[in-house]
């Protein structure tokens, strides 16, 4: 709802509107400068970074910090890129993503049509475990992951994602069959349907919306993951937010903000372009993480 | 919402229920048990252990030796962990308020029938898109004392500018706070416009023709009714300040010196680096009792809400 008032004369209604273009328009800018900084500062040489304005444009824009940051750079002692940290976020994120999104389906199915006595505290504990603070888990799951062998490893990302994923996918898929006409369902389980068949054939082919959303948001939340990649998976096993810690807080040798503003841009890619080919879904998945109801 | 039956009821009965009988009926419990018993025990068992081991003298490894309350003792006795809880105090505090301040003002901006809507809401919202490290990465450039904002501005002619937050043990908590506002202002204001597109525009109707002012409007019946918002971005946001890890490991490492210390930057380098995992685990108890006291009466009040 809009709050026009009829009774302000038409020069201070166009004050009004001046301010509020303008506000938005710095704001718009202000958040953009960071953006529009890592861009063009990867696109610069160092003497120009060195000498010149952040703000500037580059004046020869090349790609060498780029080309630098996938292939050439040094993490650590290696000195490979970060393509290889790219490539174990990549496996890393897709199982986990797909998997965490299928048990959550089933979850909220359960929990929304084949209700026991109990799925509310049962529900109740699986919402809490979205908001612990993951310090609290972490010595044990760095012990069991050594204990299996599966420390510094993706399949051992993989498993903690889907595991500490779970609360929110459920609860995404729950509150989302909530909404769905339990007379559908009681109608299919007349004609003799199972419970598989009543999700694959019912709740499924309605739940497009949903399983975009969720699978958005797992992607970017584990994509940009950094704690539990850092506790139980270093060195050659890094995901990529990681590794780009580890690039540009590595002191050694000339700091080469070109290259570490290329790898940022690698890091951000994926979850950027997620988000402008998705974006409303993007907005949808947060909000519904964030209001519960 | 009324609950489904269980299928027997509707099945036909047959004479006997055997085993397949059986089997169909506890399915649902079958599909549910796996995430459930995972849960059970990779969270709450976790934190039990967790909460164990902060009674055990564990250091570099953990032991099961009890140590009674000796690691919260120590871990209040560390000049560190006041330094942390005063950093989490200010960054909160600033954090939130600021985030709140300025996503209501942007969404109130974008709710007077603004033309360029949909080119403008994406890029308030786009920061959430990114990763902590990469927002770090970015602030830390940006910020540079020396390249940065700084240079930027004497180059404009203001040579007596100085910017030296990010390298300033005084300041550097506030450079924290400046970016976790950049990344998170936009989605408090699609939170605050999503409550704006959703009041009743009868009511405004009412006061305007009761002469009432655009501000009066807004500060008498719209922010009051936003009452829920509030409450949602706040605890969102809480949550997110005390979890805060990422941001101050890519921005300022912790430093200089422990100047940005947060009890999540607290517990990692007790735990892993220095060798005190018992102080550590501490730490972890006292964040999640943090977490829990604020998230536990909002989910109970949100769950009781939806069974009216």
């Amino acid at each position: 709802m809009s709050a026009g008032n009829e009774t302000v004369s038409a020069g201070q209604a166009n004050a009004a509107r001046y301010f509020i273009y303008a506000a938005l328009i710095v704001l718009a800018v202000v958040y953009l400068l960071p953006l529009y900084v890592m861009l063009s500062t990867s696109l610069k040489s160092l003497d120009e970074i060195r000498g010149g304005d952040m703000l500037a444009l580059p004046k020869a824009p090349s790609i060498s910090a780029w080309v630098k940051a996938w292939g050439e750079a040094c993490i650590g002692v290696s000195c490979v890129g970060i393509k290889g940290y790219f490539w174990n976020s990549i496996k890393m994120v897709i199982p986990a993503v797909l998997i965490s999104t299928l048990l959550g389906a089933l979850n909220g199915y359960v929990l929304t049509k084949w209700r026991f006595p109990g799925h509310k505290i049962i529900f109740g504990m699986m919402l809490f475990a979205c908001f612990i603070p993951f310090q609290a888990v972490l010595i044990p799951m760095a012990r069991l992951l050594g204990l299996m062998g599966l420390s510094n490893s993706t399949t051992g990302l993989v498993m903690v994602h889907v595991i500490y994923g779970l609360g929110f996918t459920t609860l995404f898929f729950r509150n989302y069959y909530e909404a769905f006409p339990d007379e559908l369902v009681k109608a299919a389980m007349i004609d003799g349907a199972g419970f598989f068949r009543i999700f694959w054939r019912i709740l499924l082919p309605t739940s497009g919306p949903i399983i975009v959303v969720t699978i958005i948001y797992q992607f970017t939340n584990i994509w940009n993951d950094f704690l539990f990649g850092v506790s139980f998976a270093g060195g050659e096993a890094s995901p990529m937010t990681v590794a780009l810690n580890n690039l540009v807080s590595s002191s050694t040798g000339v700091k080469e903000y070109n290259v570490d503003m290329a790898a940022a841009i690698f890091a951000a890619l994926p979850t950027l372009f997620v988000y402008v080919v998705a974006g409303r879904y993007f907005v949808r998945g947060l909000m519904a993480g964030a209001v519960k109801g | 919402m009324t609950t489904i039956e269980p299928a027997p009821v509707i099945a036909p009965q047959r004479q006997s229920r055997g085993f397949a009988d059986g089997l169909r009926d506890a399915l649902p419990k079958i599909v549910l048990a796996p995430s459930f018993a995972v849960i059970l025990v990779f969270v709450y068992g976790f934190i039990l252990w967790t909460v164990y081991l902060s009674f055990t003298t564990s250091r570099i490894l953990p032991v099961y030796k009890w140590g009674g309350f000796d690691a919260y003792y120590r871990l209040w006795g560390q000049p560190n962990w006041y330094v942390a809880m005063q950093n989490l105090a200010i960054f909160g505090v600033l954090y939130i308020g600021i985030c709140i301040a300025i996503g209501l003002f942007l969404a109130i901006l974008m709710d007077q029938r603004i033309r360029a809507e949909g080119v403008l809401r994406p890029i308030f919202l786009y920061p959430m898109a990114l990763s902590f490290v990469v927002t770090g990465t970015a602030w830390k450039w940006f910020l540079n004392p020396g390249l940065g904002l700084e240079h930027t501005m004497q180059n404009l002619g203001w040579t007596s500018f100085k910017f030296d937050w990010l390298v300033n043990p005084n300041m550097a908590i506030y450079t924290v706070v400046i970016a976790g506002v950049w990344q998170a202002s936009g989605f408090v204001m699609a939170m605050f416009l999503a409550g704006l597109r959703g009041i009743d525009g009868e009511i405004v109707k009412a006061a305007q023709i009761d002469g009432a002012s655009t501000v009066a409007i807004y500060r008498r019946i719209i922010i009051p009714l936003l009452r829920p918002v509030f409450l949602s971005a706040f605890i969102v946001l809480a949550h997110m300040a005390i979890k805060s890890y990422d941001l101050v490991i890519a921005l300022t490492g912790g430093g200089p010196g422990n100047a940005t210390e947060l009890p999540s930057t607290f517990m990692y380098s007790y735990t892993f680096t220095r060798n005190q995992m018992n102080v550590g685990s501490a730490s972890a108890v006292m964040m999640l009792m943090g977490i829990t006291a604020i998230i536990v009466p909002y989910l109970y009040s949100e769950l009781r809400e939806r069974k009216q």
